[in-house]
């Protein structure tokens, strides 16, 4: 009888044992060739608790006054290519829209700065964890699909740059919020190269790798795609 | 897990523990006669599984929480002012990390969360739902029983104070415990989700303090672990049995 129970008493200590032995293994390590596609897929789970419960397709980011704002020099700005990637002709520059869409579109940037205007002053949240609050200004991405007219099969988009093959994948839902816009201006001047001349994605419901800097192309697509830094381990909805 | 032992323990077991000498701390109020310290069954399967795959679920939670604290160690908007913190700007060793990278322990933080939550639920729903919560929640009434139980440690009072399961200051403990867990999770989701969930980041002070937050409760389960595991390895270490079998014979066995 005793040695019975002492003997469960020895599997309980080893499960305690094993349990934080494992984690400690772990230590340094994204989950390894077992566990790292195990964390993915929660990772694709809590992208569509993200999307489907989390985020709506009303509500409004929080604004700011403009005396909030972040000193422009303190704003980070980040790009894969270095020195900062630059359209030599900004004549020549366009936005391509295509993929499944009734009426593909070459759009300059005049074409972009006609269409309805928004500007709001917002928090902009990096996955590293810092905030900065900037005012930015662009047509509603909204405008630039309803131009588009997408396909009953349309489901994602995906957004492509100048930067070093720099891309992303987005949820139409996400798209379609009215705070998603193109963006041409930062803090009431035209955008500069460190902050994605002459086009960017900006919103402030998604993390900053997801907002698309020197954007060349918008491609919708049915199936999900992936993204420069999602396809390294990064949550690929990156929704705040 | 389940847990079908014999409701009453087996007579094998009643004698081999012969030592009934009252500690240094004394006999409490409701102990039982010296020689035949009964045993008791303390802890339902739920609540040690739950407080076990806390326990791991912390380490892991913790852990990588780090990892992401190292990609910005500052607390505050870009260009500042920043918050106090002892550990400003710096990183902290790679074995008390985990994940390896930021990408990697952001997923482990959120894969880990969901399990935390969930056994974090589940021992609450069963405290509410069985009632044990009346000898857990430290309430009102419990001032003046804690400052007892205070100045009896203290050595200004002889008698240890009357007690149920727990005496008022394991009780404020364990209560205080629980609200930091809730705390810790809910400023997760504040950090998580701050523009879709504004006005629960509002709540915490903005962004900027939920994340100061989120990050000061794990010195705060740092400290209640060290005096946690030091009490119960010093002052009553069957009580570590009981959270393992859940029969628990020792120098506390009143049971309210």
């Amino acid at each position: 009888m005793t040695d019975r129970r002492l003997s469960r008493r020895d599997l309980f200590r080893l499960g305690l044992a094993a349990g934080p032995a494992s984690l400690v293994a772990a230590c340094g390590w994204d989950g390894g060739p077992h566990l790292g596609p195990k964390l993915h897929a929660v990772s694709k789970v809590n992208d569509w608790v993200g999307e489907k419960l989390f985020l709506s397709s009303s509500r409004l980011a929080p604004q700011y006054p403009r005396s909030l704002r972040t000193a422009p020099r303190d704003f980070p700005a980040y790009s894969i290519s270095h020195p900062l990637p630059v359209v030599a002709d900004p004549a020549a520059w366009a936005l391509e829209v295509k993929g499944l869409v009734a009426q593909p579109q070459r759009l300059t940037l005049a074409m972009i700065q006609a269409l309805p205007r928004v500007t709001y002053t917002v928090k902009h949240h990096c996955v590293e964890g810092w905030t900065a609050i900037a005012t930015w200004t662009g047509a509603p991405l909204s405008s630039v699909i309803a131009l588009a007219q997408p396909t009953a099969a349309a489901r994602y988009l995906r957004f492509d740059s100048f930067d070093h093959g720099y891309f992303n994948g987005w949820d139409l839902k996400s798209a379609m919020h009215p705070q998603t816009i193109l963006a041409y201006a930062w803090n009431d001047r035209p955008l500069t190269p460190a902050h994605g001349a002459p086009l960017r994605l900006y919103a402030p419901i998604k993390l900053g790798y997801k907002l698309t800097k020197f954007l060349t192309a918008m491609t919708l697509t049915a199936e999900q795609p992936g993204g420069y830094w999602e396809n390294q381990g990064y949550p690929w909805l990156g929704g705040v | 897990m389940s847990d079908n032992g014999p409701a009453t323990p087996p007579a094998a077991h009643a004698e081999d523990d012969a030592a009934g000498t009252p500690g240094a701390l004394g006999t409490p109020g409701a102990a039982a006669a010296p020689g035949k310290r009964p045993l008791v069954h303390r802890h339902h399967w739920l609540v040690r599984v739950t407080h076990w795959a806390n326990a791991v679920l912390l380490v892991g939670m913790i852990a990588s929480g780090l990892q992401i604290y190292n990609a910005f160690g500052h607390f505050g908007p870009r260009g500042g002012p920043f918050y106090p913190n002892p550990f400003d700007g710096k990183p902290f060793p790679p074995w008390s990390r985990l994940g390896g990278w930021l990408a990697g322990g952001l997923n482990w933080h959120f894969a880990l969360a969901w399990p935390f939550v969930f056994t974090g639920a589940a021992y609450l729903l069963y405290m509410v739902f069985s009632g044990e919560w009346r000898s857990l929640l430290f309430r009102p009434r419990d001032v003046p029983r804690a400052i007892a139980m205070q100045l009896y440690y203290l050595r200004l009072r002889r008698e240890h104070p009357p007690q149920g399961k727990h005496n008022a200051l394991q009780k404020g403990a364990y209560t205080s415990i629980l609200l930091l867990a809730v705390i810790s999770v809910l400023s997760g989701f504040a950090i998580y989700k701050p523009a879709q969930l504004s006005w629960l980041t509002a709540l915490f002070g903005g962004y900027e303090l939920a994340r100061y937050w989120h990050f000061w409760a794990v010195f705060l389960f740092l400290a209640f672990t060290l005096v946690h595991v030091t009490l119960v390895l010093v002052v009553d270490p069957a009580s570590l049995r009981a959270m393992i079998t859940g029969w628990y014979r020792g120098r506390f066995p009143s049971h309210d």
